[in-house]
């Protein structure tokens, strides 16, 4: 058993390509040509260097020896907030910004919810002189405009999603309907391990770069490629699916997932996907989404923006029903007391999204030779106002 | 046996089609517009079941789409709605929607109620060809459903000829690479492609969707197509002059016969 993708793009019953006959063209472009060309050697020599001399990768694996002291376990931390633009992102972005240019486009589209994929976006269309457009909830305009502010500077129109619930699930609708009406000269960058079709599978093999680190980084300093625990956060799932990759199949390796509950799985105000979602199609994907009995797409809640989705990656929906992976969710609060935690035991202020996986120990107990490794997603610069607001600081 | 949809096609006329939102303008307008449309002459309707993530259509279908939503529209109160609907309308009826609100309902079973209520074929844009043929086209078949396929300018010859050959009804020709209601009248461009796919001889007849707004466009779709479907721009007009603008509408549109 696999639980990577199929050639049509399957992990188990999840993933595919659900899409108008409209978008067929391009995502068929895409497929029949992503592989072959991130396994050019042209390609990979250009993606390499551009991810060690401009993203500043690899990321260090950082023993976190005050951590582990107070959880009375080996946590290890993949530091991937030093990544140029503050997060994982950008691994995605710029191996996407070079398959574009193979493709020929001379456009990229893009959505974000909290802007952290949306600056990793407009970041790689500058260092190519490529035009940019970014479509973000208007709502989200209003509560990341620092984000805003970032990507204009770095020359992206940010244009406002105005239908729906204007958040990241009406971005991402928008920038669909931009590729729908611009056809053949327009890429557009997903932000996570989302959509149809190959780009659940190209987007984890870009992040991938996470795992083959980790793979070797921890046989160094621990004389063994396998940690007990791989640690991620789950929003679409595009950090953790580049930290599970190089170990999906390999059982002696453990695979949690801590998605964001919110004010409380059943509270009505949780993004916790695992649980709360049922399988259906949501931006092209066979998965599992919230929604109600009738199939409509239900608006989530998270204080994290960037966990704030009705739907998980196919890869990850696979994972949890198959139990591969063990599903855990935390709350605001959870997660809130954690990166503050975070902060003062190690001197690293976490993105909300990656304190959720800090929470994990709230719910979790781990023996004291297990081996962690946590996917230190993003740094904590983008939220620090909500940290304010939350901790009266 | 024939579906009413096949038998439409056989008539030897422009077909005239209309979409609109189901549970727009009012919740409980389906029945009458349906009834007032054919009244008017129209050939076919497309009953648009309301999604909440509507990503093939422009700012008009959406909004329509949320206001339907908000006013209580779903898949079970439709097919209430629709229930005698046969008692009063004899035109082909078709519902076009996106596909996950059929996948809840159970595929099987939205199509078995299709048939008890009357409809004559579905139009899912987001189930894909080869999804539709490995899961979905016996049941399809098995409840007299016809499924209807898209092509855009953008489809290659190769594929329109293998959506040709899994139709059995007509095929939903979308006129430019858009979203719904996007275009302001056809030019050069929507002509030349009119004519390619005029030329392939299809076995299925073509019907064009997407950017027809009034007669000019009806006129010029309909050179060489059977037919086509007004979709934003009859929603625009209801959310004007609401249901008693229909039958000006129509006659606008339609050609003399």
């Amino acid at each position: 058993m696999t639980y990577n993708a199929n050639e049509k793009g399957y992990y188990g019953q999840f993933g595919g390509a659900f899409i108008p006959e409209m978008l067929y063209p391009n995502t068929e472009e895409l497929r029949q040509n992503y592989i072959q060309i991130m396994e050019e050697p042209s390609f990979k020599k250009e993606f390499h260097a551009l991810l060690k001399d401009y993203v500043g990768r690899p990321t260090p694996l950082y023993f976190a020896n005050r951590l582990s002291d107070k959880y009375k376990t080996k946590i290890y931390l993949k530091r991937e907030d030093l990544c140029h633009t503050g997060a994982h992102k950008v691994n995605n972005t710029i191996g996407q910004i070079l398959m574009a240019k193979r493709l020929g486009k001379t456009r990229i589209i893009a959505e974000t919810g909290a802007g952290q994929h949306g600056v990793a976006t407009a970041t790689v269309c500058a260092l190519m002189g490529i035009d940019c457009v970014v479509y973000m909830g208007e709502i989200d305009i209003a509560r990341q405009a620092p984000n805003v502010a970032r990507m204009k500077m770095l020359g992206a129109e940010v244009r406002p999603a105005l239908s729906g619930s204007r958040t990241l699930k009406d971005a991402t609708n928008e920038a669909i309907r931009d590729w729908i009406n611009n056809p053949v000269d327009t890429h557009y960058i997903i932000g996570s391990v989302v959509g149809p079709h190959p780009y659940p599978d190209m987007v984890a093999r870009f992040q991938s770069v996470i795992s083959e680190e980790i793979q070797s980084q921890l046989l160094e300093k621990e004389g063994t490629p396998n940690p007990d625990y791989l640690i991620a956060c789950v929003g679409g799932g595009s950090n953790a699916a580049g930290t599970y990759y190089h170990y999906l199949d390999n059982m002696d390796v453990g695979i949690i997932a801590v998605e964001a509950a919110g004010k409380g799985i059943h509270s009505g105000e949780s993004a916790a996907t695992s649980a709360l979602g049922k399988v259906g199609i949501i931006h092209g994907s066979k998965t599992l989404l919230m929604q109600t009995q009738d199939g409509q797409i239900t608006e989530p809640y998270s204080i994290s923006a960037g966990l704030d989705y009705p739907g998980v990656g196919p890869m990850h929906a696979h994972l949890y029903t198959s139990g591969r992976g063990e599903f855990i969710s935390v709350t605001d609060d959870e997660a809130m007391t954690a990166g503050l935690l975070v902060s003062q035991l190690e001197g690293i202020i976490p993105a909300i999204e990656t304190s959720h996986a800090f929470a994990i120990f709230d719910h979790r107990k781990f023996k004291p030779d297990d081996i962690l490794v946590i996917n230190l997603s993003g740094r904590g610069d983008k939220d620090l106002q909500t940290y304010i607001d939350y901790f009266k600081l | 046996m024939k579906n009413r949809i096949q038998k439409k096609l056989e008539e030897d006329k422009k077909l005239v089609s209309i979409y609109f939102s189901a549970g727009y303008p009012n919740l409980n307008d389906t029945v009458s517009i349906i009834q007032d449309l054919e009244t008017n002459g129209v050939d076919m309707i497309e009953i648009g079941l309301p999604f909440s993530d509507p990503l093939a259509d422009g700012p008009t279908i959406q909004e329509s789409s949320t206001i339907a939503l908000k006013n209580g529209m779903g898949t079970d109160l439709l097919f209430d709605q629709l229930k005698e609907i046969r008692k009063t309308v004899s035109i082909p009826l078709i519902i076009m929607g996106y596909f996950n609100p059929v996948l809840q309902y159970g595929v099987e079973n939205f199509c078995k109620k299709c048939q008890e209520i009357g409809i004559d074929g579905l139009i899912l844009p987001d189930l894909p060809l080869d999804v539709y043929k490995e899961e979905y086209e016996t049941i399809f078949k098995k409840y007299n459903l016809i499924n209807i396929f898209l092509i855009t300018p953008q489809t290659s010859e190769s594929r329109i000829l293998q959506i040709d050959d899994a139709s059995d009804g007509f095929i939903y020709m979308v006129s430019s690479a858009s979203t719904t209601g996007a275009k302001q009248g056809f030019g050069e461009e929507q002509d030349a492609y009119f004519k390619r796919i005029a030329s392939m001889n299809l076995k299925n007849p073509q019907i064009v969707g997407f950017g027809i707004s009034n007669a000019q466009t009806f006129k010029q779709a309909t050179n060489t197509a059977k037919g086509a479907i007004i979709g934003s721009a009859f929603i625009k007009m209801l959310s004007q002059k609401g249901t008693v603008g229909i039958s000006e509408f129509i006659q606008t549109i339609k050609p003399v016969s």
